[in-house]
């Protein structure tokens, strides 16, 4: 295993080598551009077997691997924010297809503004599509998570499009030193493709993509979302086979600090890396705090957050993006829902922050542990839903 | 060596009969001397649209051949990745190395002409080893006869219908064979599906060229066009015999005509034989009948000079 220091694209653009996909399809998007030059850099210096399609645009880098992972190639491409949304369309079917496409995207706002920072807003709008969705904390994990997505989509049981997302420009643009695995143990961990009803099969001819009506419809979506259902376990099996690997073993979730403590913020992302050293200091302060950082989010881990949130005093929800007119944003939703009838009291607080990446800084962070402390106190929440460092 | 008739009815349909197409429908006359012109094995790729829906209604398939549909907008990107696919997969060894696959993908004027623009503008820019299609029955039949960039000045469809203020389609249609030879590809051509053997032998010079080609295929639809359902072939026929639809090919940058009229007949005839231009022929709006023809016209003279006979 080597250590080297390198950014979040690169380590990504080194994983997608390493990969050596059938077929990547790209277009240039801010954050995600240097990844891609990474990859092109494998690709010019014939690293990869890979075929590169430079396509003129994110509708067709879908559209493409939509078409070359139905033909059974290996197919990736990546992304950020508008690049996404643009192909928004395809990521649907691309998903109802049960093609297992592996897209890393780097998170950035979705316009308007146009702005080009990290905040969830792009991938967040997709967690309806049918893919399955691992965020990362650093470098390091979204480098595991690549390669790791390429397995879980793969799967005889799920073949479902997998996403592995990383902060824009914080994990993106920041060195950090990665454990690198070798191009053979990645070759092996992922092993050999195999291919379901590839296109190619021309004596086996295959009809993909018919109109489907009230007679069948309803039926395929049923069985999409038993794939979706058989995602967890295979998640957990992959990551087990990459612990005895790589020895670094990632759940759904990960619980940083004390387990019983009664006071939990839950975030996801680069931002439960800053989180977790204020954890650490209120610690050695004598309070008793902990995270939980979301590692899946799609399929949404219902159990094992009841199980890491039931009985608390006080839980913070940290989002970076909003649901416009709702409750609160996407995390907070999700995490409500699942503790209905779990915890005894609303003692859940949403905060957003850092849209369009505004920083958050580790005093803002101990803030909402404060309130925090005070909903466990009074047993009241006075602000459902905090705007986190935005002039009001 | 000239396509012979018998040859052709010997082959096997790889499109089944029993589809949902109209009686009299055009385009699905194309999608048989299409796939009958290939010899070798074939993938093909449809954009949302007629042809699409009618022939793969779910459990139902009347391809027998490897088909694909992705969306509306993204039938050549779609083609674009099998393709890529093909090449790679085949370059690793990890599909037997001894066998050649064509690729076709289809679509109509409005996912080839407007919404697939783009798409395919850059496949063929990329030069994958593919043919596109794109049967041209001028306007989006399949959502209930609208307009496209592909409809005929003066034509009435639902979104621009013959009212009393606006008389039908105001803008000439746009000339895509133009824009293809503009992308410099081996091979691009014009075929009108009366002239079975025309088509068949554009196609397969489509699929014997390295790289791209590209074929605008003039499909008429009697539903949207008003006609009687088996007056198909010879409504596209007189398209060709006004010069509004010419036959033509650019091989390498080389036009040829392929198919000349003995005389030129009047656009105006052409029109008659459809309801969609029945409001053209009042003394209201019968000066559109002549400006159309002024623009068939220079387009056919343009063509002439491009070709080297005028
Ligand atoms: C993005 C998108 N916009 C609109 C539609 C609706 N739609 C489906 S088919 C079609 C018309 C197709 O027209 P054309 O390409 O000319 O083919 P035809 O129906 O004439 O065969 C339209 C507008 C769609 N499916 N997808
Ligand atoms: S509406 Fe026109 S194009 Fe569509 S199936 Fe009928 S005849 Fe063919």
């Amino acid at each position: 295993m080597e250590r080297v220091s390198l950014t979040g694209n690169d380590a990504v653009g080194t994983a997608m080598a390493q990969i050596n996909p059938d077929v990547v399809a790209a277009f240039p998007i801010t954050p995600q551009t240097e990844l891609m030059h990474k990859f092109a850099e494998f690709y010019a210096d014939g690293k990869v077997n890979t075929e590169l399609i430079l396509v003129e645009s994110e509708h067709s880098a879908m559209s493409a691997v939509v078409g070359s992972a139905a033909a059974g190639a290996r197919s990736m491409t990546a992304t950020s924010a508008n690049g996404f949304a643009l192909m928004w369309e395809i990521v649907y079917i691309a998903a109802s297809l049960r093609l297992p496409i592996v897209m890393p995207v780097v998170n950035r706002a979705l316009s308007g503004p146009i702005n080009i920072h990290c905040d969830h807003s792009d991938t967040m709008g997709g967690r309806d599509s049918g893919w399955v969705q691992l965020f990362s904390e650093n470098t390091q994990e979204v480098y595991d998570n690549v390669i790791m997505a390429v397995k879980i989509a793969e799967h005889k049981d799920i073949l479902l499009p997998v996403m592995a997302t990383f902060d824009g420009f914080i994990i993106s643009h920041t060195q950090e030193v990665v454990e690198l695995l070798s191009d053979e143990e990645v070759q092996k961990f992922i092993g050999k493709k195999e291919m379901y009803y590839p296109l190619l099969d021309v004596k086996n001819p295959v009809t993909y993509g018919p109109l489907d009506l009230q007679d069948y419809y309803f039926e395929h979506k049923r069985q999409q979302v038993e794939a979706m259902l058989k995602v967890p376990a295979v998640v957990d099996e992959v990551a087990k086979d990459y612990a005895k690997l790589t020895g670094r073993k990632y759940d759904f979730i990960e619980i940083y600090g004390p387990e019983d403590a009664e006071i939990s913020l839950v975030a996801l992302g680069s931002t439960a890396g800053t989180a977790k050293d204020v954890v650490d200091k209120l610690n050695d302060e004598g309070k008793k705090v902990n995270l939980v950082k979301i590692r899946m989010f799609r399929p949404w881990p219902h159990e094992t957050i009841v199980n890491a949130l039931k009985g608390k005093k006080a839980i913070g929800i940290m989002d970076r993006s909003d649901s416009f007119g709702a409750l609160g944003g996407p995390v907070f939703m999700e995490i409500r829902s699942s503790l209905m009838g779990e915890i005894k009291e609303d003692i859940t607080a949403n905060y957003i922050y850092g849209l369009g990446g505004r920083d958050i800084s580790a005093p803002e962070i101990e803030s909402v542990y404060n309130d925090l402390f005070e909903i466990a106190e009074t047993g009241k929440v006075k602000n459902r839903k905090t705007y986190l460092g935005v002039r009001e | 060596m000239a396509v012979k008739l018998k040859d052709l009815s010997k082959k096997k349909d790889v499109l089944a009969g029993g589809h949902r197409a109209c009686a009299g429908c055009g385009p699905a006359v194309l999608l048989r001397q299409a796939t009958l012109a290939v010899d070798e094995d074939l993938v093909v790729g449809f954009a949302t649209g007629c042809m699409e829906v009618v022939t793969t209604i779910y459990p139902y398939t009347s391809w027998r051949i490897p088909y694909i549909h992705n969306a509306f907008e993204n039938s050549a990107a779609t083609m674009s990745g099998v393709e890529t696919a093909f090449r790679s997969l085949k370059k690793q060894g990890k599909l037997p190395v001894d066998k050649d696959i064509k690729f076709i993908a289809f679509g109509g004027d409005g996912g080839t002409y407007d919404i697939g623009l783009q798409s395919l503008s850059g496949a063929m820019e990329r030069g994958h080893n593919m043919v596109y299609i794109c049967y041209d029955n001028e306007g989006y039949m399949n959502t209930g006869i609208q307009r496209s960039s592909a409809t005929p000045y003066g034509a009435a469809t639902t979104t621009a219908p013959a009212g009393k203020a606006v008389p039908g389609k105001l803008q000439f249609r746009k000339d895509l064979s133009e824009i293809l030879a503009a992308h410099h590809i081996p091979y691009i051509a014009q075929t009108s599906i009366h002239d079975w053997r025309d088509v068949v032998t554009k196609v397969q010079k489509a699929v014997s060229v390295e790289g791209p080609a590209f074929i605008n295929a003039f499909a008429p639809c009697h539903r949207g066009w008003r006609y009687p359902m088996e007056k198909t072939i010879e409504v596209a026929k007189m398209a060709v015999e006004t010069c509004f639809w010419p036959l033509y090919e650019v091989e390498n940058g080389e036009y040829k005509i392929t198919y000349k009229p003995k005389e030129k007949v009047p656009v105006e005839d052409w029109l008659k034989s459809q309801g969609r231009f029945k409001h053209l022929f009042t003394d209201e709006h019968k000066h559109m009948i002549q400006e159309l023809q002024n623009h068939v016209d220079m387009l056919w003279n343009n063509l002439l000079k491009k070709a080297g006979e005028l």
